[in-house]
């Protein structure tokens, strides 16, 4: 027991310090794995391609430059908004013992509220107007579309595992009936929606480097996020009501309620990511419009260990790969799919935890999350 | 006593110099024990004294560092459970290995069915087998019932059927009279002492003294892992076993001093509870507590106590009746405005309700006051005060760890329970409820405990004590309130009350006194 | 009498449920079909959810276990055909290259198994995680591997052939229908009708199901009785990856000739919502397949041959997309409304850990 608090703040910032470096090595240890087992694949299966030789070794060298360089760009920030706010969702659920598969149906709503506003208002109300307008009513049906699986599990019990996911693709037909109809104009050969940055105010003003403003409030709700969890009373009892629910109820907690506000919070979040990538990027929406959002966030909140600053440095990660997928496909040939079978791989690796084997058990340590036991124990019961 | 066993026989199982090493423990240190064709040997040991382990090793579901097993003289290997009962050893466990949704009769076969064909089960046969095997030995069990609806009594019956369908010839029984009535005791030891005659082996761990006394041939007793000594019954005493149990002279009973009896604090009135399946468990109860006076409640698991402990709290609502504390209506109060109200809980089951292990100890003492001042100012923690005043508890409760910021989860059993403790007890309570507050802890431990308890009965605080150990509540309590099927059905005084009366009550709901006298609550 | 129907009209919402009886009558027989042909790959997958989870081992990777394997089937029969005779059986349309197409899918959807029980049982992983990983896993593997073979633009190697009830059959009156129903299937559809009832009498009256049971409930229990709880865990699980293969061989070698990227399109999670539904039972959970899938025959039957009058004109202005969400919303709906009644088995979803496992 250590008296004075300066020593205990010592030992506090040394444990943290080596906490760190702990729950670091897994994470990188897992994508260095996956991108050597990537490598084997790409080379296995390149005789598949158009004039492709059998078993070509240099294939995986051509297809990860490419991979790399494609990263180096503007477009990785881009890219990594989304899963930001996205992964700061899904890592929310986690602490709070919930399992949020539904970032896909969540940000899809998120993009189809930006695109009603900017469509609505276009041109007549200056950005500094529309663009909140915009997020906000984003936020609002993203924070909707994650209350409802929320609040059928406090009220029924139904897992949101299977909730969220019936819900994607019910909000999936609902973004493709809204922009196949009311979201078009009226003159529109096709079906398809304004383009954001010739007929609206809406579009996200450009940055140079980091992309569009679309960054910068990823990166900012990244310390609020940390800030709701670490520092407030409402973060200890998400946590609390995440690792030991009925602990939670004895403290005084109402763990029902914290799960349909987390939930709720975790769609706002997703919901605000979609805004920001229609909004900074993509401008513009088929009625088949569609994310890869939802499974990256479960990944991006996995690799970083729930943690909202791990899952910053996650989500930079997959952005880079995503934005590199597409110079990795044109210039090597390489489908982009690759990026996904990879997220698996990297999780494989690490929920694997291959480091126990070689650093011994402490290493292990880094790989255990609080919460996430509570999502498999809620499963088929009724809950809380 | 069978006093039938010839030291001259081979014993039937030897175990000798058995360790076995679990990660930073020295669970069991070079154990030897053996037990005779026809004798009852008990083990006795406090909780964690590696009881448990030494059977787990004999099981098959522990693999020892070193030592040897033999049985009838014969060295072997035990690899695993199915090979333990094949060579004739079956345990009854502490906590029932029944499946609570599946009947009698699949309990008893399961893992050895009486087969119709390669594929499925002669569930006929195995119906005649148990129902021959039970009225063999005058259990009253129908093979189709549910587990889950069986008494805790019947329930060790079927663990002990399983034992004799198996043709067992050596029997082990870890703490079988924990959670019976002392009449239910007496009918476990009569058929135990019957086993023994037809030739069982049995070995009978315990940590209750009389008890061994009573049932067992020889007694050996354990200490931190090894073995401490080797007594015959006749030629000890329980003073003498306790000193060797716990390895210093203990108190056998609690020094309770005098209770300072004053007002009413608790007073509950036909309050009716519902379980977790709307099932009416306490269909209406009363009950008072003064302050400075500790209230027993004493019965047979089940009937009604965790509901009854749950409402209290604020954890369960009432479907019907008034709680007043301290002349205050408190019906209806969540589980925050009763811990505000002054009501302090000590959950027997502490890693549910009592502590979350993944987090850190200063996090888990501000578990009930982490929204107040001065651990929050507004919305936000303030961490310096949290840990400040866990730093203080840690010291003032005797908590072993190195630091406050360890997880909670690392502690020992016993620490963990003053972590609880520690949180609970720091003010004046109105109203203590006590939830099994020593389950599995050691002798230490539970000493500290029951003195809290009593110094936070003479500052004036009401105390409720549930245990399902007699003993506990018989040794703590000023009155004894005997819980029946969601009632109270009688309350004795506790300094003059008779064990055996409280558990005919236990196991009836009615005694022959408490008819005569017309007492109830 | 003559007021009646007057009466109805002016209710047009009576008025339309009677209409939409008739309707649903009147086209009964391909209703029927089409919902127990759309249940097939819901039930395989609820029946591999209830063998994994009645021995204790949550799968919500089966979604992904599907998808590999309707691709593997697909893309192995396409690959087979040119080496193997063309022979086709007169019934269910049987051909060597279909036959290696459905073993080989059998063989990828209980490898990956293995990997969902490798991770769960032996590494404790949460199994929600684990499966979690073979979904993304699966989707990011059968897009690649698509997105290559897709350019080359194979054949498949066609699929099986429904069982022709002759008419004299199916016009039987009140039964014919059933009849039809039932059989008018491919042969993945009719096996996984016998397995239904094969599995449900196994888990309540076998050795198998006992222990299988007992796993799931008190896993613990089972082992002190000497059951490797461990070895049947992973037993359970990787059978199961052949149910769930046979659902992802379904889709790719008996609904269609064809492989599309996700195109198990949350079956999976349809199938667990009909398994908890359905209380874990085989036949409870083909039960709760046939409701949810009766949504999906329903709106198909709807948007090909719409009903006539005021009906017809009310379900027209119903946009196609509420249509394609309705077995999801029925989902959830369903899965709402019943879970509280609906108990898991106790130790479903909790690693198991050995008490000597040191």
């Amino acid at each position: 027991m250590s008296g004075a608090p300066s020593g205990g703040d010592r030992q506090r910032l040394r444990q943290a310090l080596g906490d760190i470096a702990l729950l670091l090595v897994g994470p990188v240890v897992a994508v260095a794995l996956a991108l050597l087992v990537g490598a084997v694949g790409i080379a296995l299966f390149s005789g598949l391609l158009p004039a492709g030789k059998p078993l070509d070794v240099g294939l995986p060298a051509r297809a990860y430059y490419a991979l790399f360089t494609g990263a180096i760009s503007t477009q990785t920030f881009v890219y990594a908004t989304p899963l930001i706010l996205a992964g700061l969702g899904v890592a929310l659920g986690f602490k709070a013992g919930l399992f949020n598969i539904g970032g896909r149906g969540q940000f899809l709503m998120g993009a189809l509220g930006a695109m009603t506003i900017a469509t609505w208002l276009g041109t007549s109300v200056p950005a500094v107007v529309e663009i909140p307008l915009a997020l906000g009513f984003a936020m609002l049906l993203g924070a909707i579309s994650g209350f409802i699986p929320g609040f059928l599990k406090a009220t029924s019990g139904a897992h949101e595992v299977v909730t969220t996911i019936m819900l994607n693709y019910i909000l999936a037909d609902v973004l493709y009936w809204a922009v196949s109809g009311p979201l078009v104009p009226a003159r529109a050969p096709q079906p398809i929606t304004i383009n954001i940055q010739d007929s609206s105010t809406a579009a996200l003003p450009g940055l140079p480097v980091i992309g569009n403003l679309g960054v910068v409030i990823a990166v900012l709700a990244v310390p609020i996020v940390w800030f709701l969890l670490y520092r407030t009373t409402l973060g200890f009892e998400i946590r609390t009501a995440g690792a030991n629910p009925d602990a939670a109820r004895y403290g005084g907690m109402k763990p029902r309620r914290l799960i349909v506000l987390t939930m709720t919070v975790a769609g706002l979040l997703s919901g605000l990511a979609g805004a920001c990538i229609l909004l900074g990027n993509d401008y513009q929406m088929t009625p088949g419009y569609d994310t890869t959002v939802g499974f990256d966030a479960i990944t991006v909140a996995l690799l970083g260990r729930s943690n909202p600053v791990g899952a910053f440095f996650a989500a930079l990660l997959l952005g880079g790969m995503r934005a590199g997928s597409g110079p990795m496909q044109i210039q090597a040939g390489v489908p982009r799919e690759l990026v996904d079978a990879l997220q698996a791989i990297i999780l494989l690796f690490l929920v694997m935890n291959v480091l126990r084997h070689w650093l011994g058990s402490r290493a292990a340590r880094g790989a255990e999350m609080a919460g996430i036991e509570t999502v498999t124990r809620t499963y088929g019961r009724e809950s809380v | 006593m069978t006093g039938q066993a010839d030291a001259s026989q081979v014993p039937a199982l030897e175990m000798r110099g058995i360790t076995k090493i679990y990660p930073g423990v020295v669970a069991n240190d070079g154990i030897t024990i053996d037990v005779r064709p026809g004798e009852i040997h008990a083990l006795l040991g406090e909780n964690g004294a590696g009881k448990t382990t030494l059977m787990n090793v004999l099981y098959g579901l522990a693999r020892p560092n070193e030592g040897q097993i033999l049985l009838d003289g014969q060295p072997v290997e035990i690899a695993d459970p199915a090979d333990a009962i094949r060579r004739g050893i079956t345990m009854v466990h502490q906590h029932f290995m029944l499946v609570p949704v599946f009947s009698v009769a699949e309990n008893v076969v399961l893992g050895d069915e009486t087969m119709a064909n390669p594929v499925f089960v002669d569930r006929r046969e195995a119906n005649r087998r148990i129902a021959e095997l039970a009225r063999r030995f005058g259990f009253d069990l129908d093979p189709n019932e549910k587990v889950g609806n069986l008494s805790v009594g019947q329930q060790q019956r079927v663990e002990i059927l399983k034992a004799l369908y198996r043709e067992a010839k050596i029997l082990v029984l870890d703490e079988p009279t924990a959670v019976l009535t002392p009449q239910e005791t007496e009918q476990i030891f009569v058929l135990l002492r019957r086993l023994a005659e037809d030739g069982r082996s049995i070995i009978f761990i315990s940590h209750k003294l009389y008890e061994v006394l009573e049932i067992a041939d020889r007694i050996t007793v354990i200490r931190r892992g090894r073995v401490i000594g080797e007594r015959r019954p006749g030629e000890t005493s329980e003073e003498d076993l306790a000193e060797l149990m716990v390895g210093r002279e203990v108190e056998l009973t609690v020094d309770r001093g005098e209770s300072h009896v004053a007002g009413p604090m608790l007073r509950v009135a036909g309050v009716r509870v519902l379980g977790d399946r709307g099932r009416e468990i306490i269909p209406s109860l009363d009950l008072e507590i003064r302050a400075g006076e500790v209230l027993g409640i004493a019965g047979v698991a089940g009937n009604g106590q965790d509901e009854l402990v749950q409402a209290l709290i604020g954890l369960r609502p009432f479907a019907a009746g008034t709680v007043t504390l301290d002349g205050h209506d408190v019906t209806g109060y969540s589980p925050r405005q009763m811990n505000e109200a002054g009501v302090g809980y000590v959950p027997g089951d502490r890693h549910r309700y009592g502590m979350i292990s993944a987090f850190p100890i200063y996090d888990n003492l501000v578990l009930t006051s982490y929204y107040r001042a001065p651990y929050a100012r507004g919305l936000l923690r303030d961490d310096a005060a949290i840990l400040r005043a866990a730093q203080e508890k840690v010291e003032r409760f005797d908590i072993r760890t190195p630091t406050v910021t360890a997880n909670a989860g690392t502690l020992s059993g016993g620490n963990q329970q003053k972590l609880v403790v520690a949180r609970e007890f720091d003010r004046p309570l109105k109203l203590l409820v006590l939830d099994q507050p020593t389950r599995g802890l050691d002798v230490g431990s539970i000493e500290f405990i029951h003195h809290q308890i009593l110094a936070q009965r003479d500052v004036g605080a009401a105390v409720l004590l549930v245990s399902a150990e007699l003993d506990e509540i018989m040794e703590m309590s000023d009155r004894i309130g005997v819980m029946y099927r969601g009632r109270i059905v009688a309350t004795l005084d506790g300094r003059t009350a008779d064990k055996s009366e409280v558990g005919l009550l236990m196991a009836t709901g009615a005694s022959d006194r408490a008819r005569a006298e017309g007492a109830t609550a | 009498m003559a007021g009646i129907p007057t009466f109805l009209d002016s209710l047009p919402a009576i008025g339309y449920v009677f209409q939409f009886i008739g309707y649903v009558l009147a086209n009964l027989p391909v209703i029927a079909q089409t919902t127990v042909a759309v249940a097939v790959p819901i039930t395989l997958a609820a029946m591999t959810g209830v063998m994994c989870e009645r021995s204790g081992v949550v799968n919500i990777g089966l979604e992904g276990i599907m998808l590999i394997a309707a691709f593997v089937g697909w893309a192995v029969g396409a690959a087979a055909v040119g080496f193997v005779p063309a022979a086709t059986t007169p019934i269910f349309g049987i051909t060597p290259a279909l036959l290696i197409g459905l073993a080989a899918a059998i063989l990828a959807g209980m490898a990956v198994s293995l990997l969902h029980a490798w991770l769960s049982i032996s590494l404790r992983v949460d199994q929600i995680i684990s499966g979690t990983i073979i979904n993304i896993g699966a989707a990011g593997l059968t897009g690649y591997l698509n997105n290559l073979i897709s350019r080359q633009s194979p054949t498949g190697a066609g699929n099986f052939a429904p069982l022709q009830v002759p008419a004299s059959v199916a016009n039987v009156p009140l039964v014919g229908w059933l009849i039809n129903a039932l059989f008018d299937q491919g042969p993945i559809g009719i096996t996984t009708l016998i397995l239904v009832v094969v599995f449900q009498i196994m888990l309540f009256r076998s050795r198998w199901g006992l222990r299988t049971r007992a796993a799931g409930e008190h896993p613990r229990a089972a082992e002190t009785v000497g059951i490797d709880v461990i070895w049947l865990r992973y037993r359970n699980v990787v059978l199961s990856g052949a149910l769930a293969a046979l659902g992802g061989a379904w889709l790719s070698m008996e609904q269609t000739n064809s492989f599309q990227p996700n195109m198990t399109a949350g079956r999976g999670f349809i199938g667990l919502a009909a398994m908890i539904v359905g209380r874990w039972t085989p036949v409870g959970a083909f039960g709760a397949a046939l409701l949810f899938s009766s949504a999906t025959a329903l709106s198909s039957a709807i948007v090909i041959g719409p009903p006539s009058g005021g009906l017809g004109t009310f379900l027209g202005s119903v946009p196609s997309q509420f249509w394609d969400a309705l077995p999801y919303l029925i989902t959830i709906i369903v899965l709402a409304g019943l879970i509280g009644r609906s108990i898991a088995p106790a130790a479903d979803g909790q690693p198991y850990e050995r008490e000597s496992a040191t």
